[in-house]
């Protein structure tokens, strides 16, 4: 088999990554997420409308009432209308409004879903998913740190964070909307990605146990090659799943499926290049893999 | 030899598959709609001329039912209907035959055969995005039940500080703890040990500024989130009791962190019917048992509460000597024969009216009364001859129980001679629900339309299957017969997965099935690993079934660590997150779980079953040949 020079382009790699994470981080901090009700409270009806939907009109009916800055779109077909209230409204503008499109229009306003969602919630929610996700790194951290090794529990790591603040990024820059499937979608990604660094670490062990040659870069070369097959085609059918559940899943689930996408496609990218790159910069060794067992009975055997 | 299973792993694979298939096979039956009859009051039975009544309503609007059922013991009864469309009419014409004082509830009553729900096997609960319904989040306030119990605490030390004649200031400060202020240190010391004694949960505090000799007492911590816990289970017990009403067949009431209860209410569109009875008010009133020789216009007559003393009546007088306002705790208790008590708690201007009204009244009998806001429905005709159903409030007084006076009462007394512990519990739980109950506000409400939650499921299905069908595509063609065992695998995890979620009784939500199809992607792996070393094997120039052999030896232990980091992942959503990250985190480690079990035992099963144990020149993989 002919060994693929990964570790070659680790430079142009790096720059590459490098440049996804300034404008994700960019784009976070100078335009931010754009949101979604579960975060920032207010009001979102949707409704169905029996024939296609005047939105300028619906826009007219809201304007300057008690519904004052609404935000009126379409929502997947011409028929479905989403509107969102700002924060301040009381829960019980959600039935009221639904009310006022149906007394204005002469067919049926068929009531999908109302959400309400209080100013209190918002920002604990948000707090939550972050400590979720630090938690989750944290953890899992440990685990390959006690599992493999230190330096690779490092590598894996980065490999996660790169890929959650590159998922975030392409959220931010496209400006879609991020609700709490997003945010579970986020923590598959790191579930996911993780596989699959997990699976090349694992090879990168094996061969440096295995193999008599001991140039970091070869090795991690050649376990780059030998897993290459399994990671892409993984990837294929998960992104093959997620592509249905994006074109199929409907309007709901679109924002999740998405943001998987995104992920998969960039930790299959980052269990290579970022998390094997960090391998190197930490400068990973024959030593750090040896069995400890193995380790003491082999100084034994150095000494003179 | 070489890649043979004992036959117990047969048969232990055929085991698990079999049991999956058998508690998997309830989703397949799909539920019919239906309405359940039930009494508002707990001693109605329902038999079979209320069901005719409501057959017959039925019939009349041209409604088309099945298969009605009354269970054993006449609390319900269930009507099946044919078209989910009807379902509405169906219950307003059904609550117009048989009037108030029954619940007539939306149900989706299950079809499973009966020889499967006798093996315990029933279908997954739908999550509200995919049956449609209600759910709210309620906050319960819990500073405003802290602020009452500083008040109460305010009062008392002021009162027993007068009936000892003790002569200070007490006020409150910012902080809400009581400070008592004294002129000397020996008055000072008599009234922190009265305090000490009187409230032993208070820590208490001695401040010296000039010539003032000051007691603070504040609450523990442990006081304060008892205070909250009281709060926010009073208020779950009391919307328990409510949610009843609303005539839903399978709602749920649930704490959620320190101060939230979520409430879900499937197959409810009307939030402003619902909002208001979880809202509603209960009350309580102490009212002496009138006596013999009283005129009639002192005294009114009420019913008991409680079924088994359903029918016995009391007359009661007029006057109201407390209500339930004044109430400030009632708990389940033990008196120190180990007899089953119920202490309650009035705040300080209930103790002095409850002292005033019982110091001459001993020996004579006290009623407390249950007032709940009930509605009774009016039909009347609209000009253009459509009838509009409106609801008029009416309060229901009935009596909970009448106890002996034994001795003047204050702000802390028994209830005793109580038969048994649970009749106690029950009596405190009623008290505590008509006490005024710290605030609630919504802070988060969803409806989901019906129509969305159908299509919700349609849309789900629809992409599990199309997923499905193409990861199978490609694992065939990349992998030949290794990847027909791939995929029978595949299906079979399909089946364990609902297999244990069903068990489980994990509720199916959107997330949920979007956990299913990452799933069936992520599933394969297993696999993928251990066919992609199996190829490795034969170019490095091994027999076919060693590389078989080594193979699966090698991959294992690689599939292990992946799935592990990824299951703490998926434990941590469940333990961190709420609603649907929830569904989402169930999902994706049951699916792990049973992952890892046919992509490793079931294909091993398969592969030794079709390779094992004869001669093989090649192995059908795929992959470039060697």
């Amino acid at each position: 088999m002919k060994i693929i020079n990964f570790m070659g382009q680790r430079k142009l790699a790096m720059a590459f990554s490098a440049i996804l994470l300034i404008v994700a981080i960019g784009s976070l901090v100078t335009k931010q997420l754009n949101w979604g009700l579960d975060f920032t409270g207010g009001t979102l009806v949707e409704v169905h409308y029996s024939e296609t939907a005047n939105l300028t009109e619906i826009r007219g009916l809201l304007e300057g009432g008690t519904f004052d800055g609404a935000i009126v779109v379409s929502f997947g077909s011409d028929q479905d209308v989403l509107i969102r209230l700002p924060q301040g409204h009381s829960d019980k503008s959600g039935p009221a409004l639904v009310e006022l499109l149906q007394d204005n229009f002469a067919g049926t306003v068929e009531l999908r879903r109302i959400e309400f969602v209080g100013p209190q919630v918002g920002d604990e929610l948000r707090e939550q998913g972050g400590l979720a996700m630090l938690l989750a790194l944290g953890l899992v951290m440990v685990y390959i740190a006690f599992r493999f090794q230190f330096k690779f529990a490092v590598g894996a790591v980065s490999g996660l964070v790169h890929d959650v603040i590159v998922t975030l990024g392409f959220f931010s820059v496209i400006g879609l909307e991020f609700d709490l499937t997003v945010l579970a979608a986020l923590l598959a990604v790191i579930g996911y990605s993780l596989n699959d660094t997990i699976v090349v670490a694992d090879r990168i062990r094996e061969n440096f146990r295995k193999l008599r040659r001991s140039d970091p870069v070869e090795i991690i070369n050649i376990s780059l090659t030998e897993t290459l097959s399994r990671t892409l085609v993984t990837s294929l059918t998960t992104l093959l799943v997620l592509i249905s559940l994006a074109v199929f899943g409907g309007e709901m689930i679109n924002g999740f499926a998405l943001a998987l996408i995104v992920g998969v496609a960039i930790g299959t990218y980052s269990s290579i290049y970022v998390s094997a790159s960090t391998l190197l910069l930490l400068k990973v060794n024959k030593e750090d893999l040896m069995i400890p067992v193995k380790e003491g009975a082999e100084q034994e055997e150095v000494l003179p | 030899m070489l890649n043979k299973y004992p036959l117990w792993k047969y048969l232990i694979v055929l085991f698990v598959i079999t049991i999956g298939l058998v508690y998997a096979a309830p989703n397949l039956f799909a539920p019919d709609p239906a309405l359940q009859i039930t009494g508002e009051n707990s001693a109605q039975v329902i038999d079979e001329a209320i069901l005719s009544r409501a057959t017959r309503a039925l019939e009349e609007a041209g409604i088309e039912h099945f298969d009605e059922l009354i269970d054993e013991n006449g609390r319900n009864a269930l009507i099946r209907l044919r078209s989910a469309e009807q379902q509405l009419t169906a219950q307003a014409r059904v609550q117009r035959a048989l009037g108030d004082g029954f619940i007539i509830a939306l149900n989706l009553a299950p079809t499973t055969p009966s020889w499967l729900s006798a093996l315990g096997a029933q279908p997954m609960k739908l999550g509200l995005d995919l049956s449609g319904g209600v759910h709210f989040k309620l906050e319960v306030d819990v500073e405003a039940a802290t602020e009452r119990r500083q008040e109460y605490y305010l009062n008392a030390v002021k009162r027993a500080l007068r009936e000892k004649r003790i002569r200070g200031m007490v006020s409150m400060d910012k902080q809400g703890r009581v400070v008592a202020r004294f002129r000397s240190e020996s008055q000072r010391e008599e009234a922190r040990s009265l305090i000490a004694e009187n409230h032993p949960e208070l820590t208490l505090e001695r401040l010296d500024e000039g010539d003032n000799f000051s007691v603070r007492a504040a609450m523990t911590e442990q006081t304060r989130s008892e205070i909250a816990d009281y709060a926010v289970s009073q208020n779950l017990t009391t919307i328990r009791n409510r949610v009843n009403e609303l005539g839903v067949s399978e709602p749920l009431v649930q704490r959620q962190g320190k101060n939230r209860i979520v409430v879900e209410l499937p197959g409810i569109q009307d939030t402003a019917e619902a909002k208001r009875i979880l809202g509603k008010v209960a009350n309580l009133e102490f009212r002496l048992v009138a006596n013999m020789d009283a005129p009639a216009s002192d005294k009114q007559q009420f019913e008991y509460r409680s079924a088994d003393r359903a029918g016995m009546k009391e007359w009661l007088e007029r006057d109201v000597i407390i209500t339930g306002e004044r109430v400030s705790n009632a708990q389940a208790s033990f008196d120190q024969n180990g007899r089953p008590n119920v202490q309650i708690s009035l705040d300080s201007e209930g103790g002095s009216l409850m002292s005033r009204a019982t110091r001459n009244n001993v020996k004579r009998r006290m009623g407390v009364l249950f007032i709940e806001r009930k509605y009774r429905t009016r039909y009347e005709q609209q000009a253009d001859g459509t009838e509009v159903a409106v609801k008029i409030p009416y309060d229901e007084r009935k009596l909970l129980t009448a106890p002996v006076i034994q001795s003047a009462l204050g702000a802390q007394f028994q209830i005793t001679g109580l038969d048994s512990p649970l009749e106690s519990s029950e009596l405190a739980l009623m008290l505590r629900a008509g006490a005024l109950a710290a605030p609630i506000s919504f802070v988060e409400e969803r409806t989901i339309g019906p129509s969305l939650g159908a299509e919700n499921i349609r849309l789900g299905v629809k992409s599990v299957q199309y997923g499905l069908a193409l990861v199978v595509l490609f694992m065939v063609l990349y992998y030949r017969v290794f990847g027909v065992f791939a995929v029978v695998a595949l299906s079979f995890n399909l089946v364990l997965l609902l297999a244990f979620m069903s068990l489980l009784g994990a509720t199916l939500t959107l997330p949920g099935i979007a956990g299913i199809v990452l799933t069936v992607g992520m599933a394969v792996d297993a696999n993928v690993l251990i066919f992609s070393r199996i190829r490795e094997e034969i170019r490095d120039g091994r027999s076919p079934q060693m590389a078989i052999h080594s193979g699966y030896d090698a991959a294992l232990s690689t599939i292990l660590d992946a799935n592990i980091t990824t299951l703490i992942v998926a434990v941590i959503l469940y333990a961190v997150g709420t609603g649907p990250i929830k569904g989402f985190a169930v999902t994706l480690s049951v699916g792990i779980v049973t992952s890892m079990f046919t992509a490793i035992v079931g294909t091993r099963a398969m592969v030794n079953l079709f390779y094992g144990g004869r001669k093989v020149k090649s192995l059908a993989i795929g992959g470039p040949k060697s």
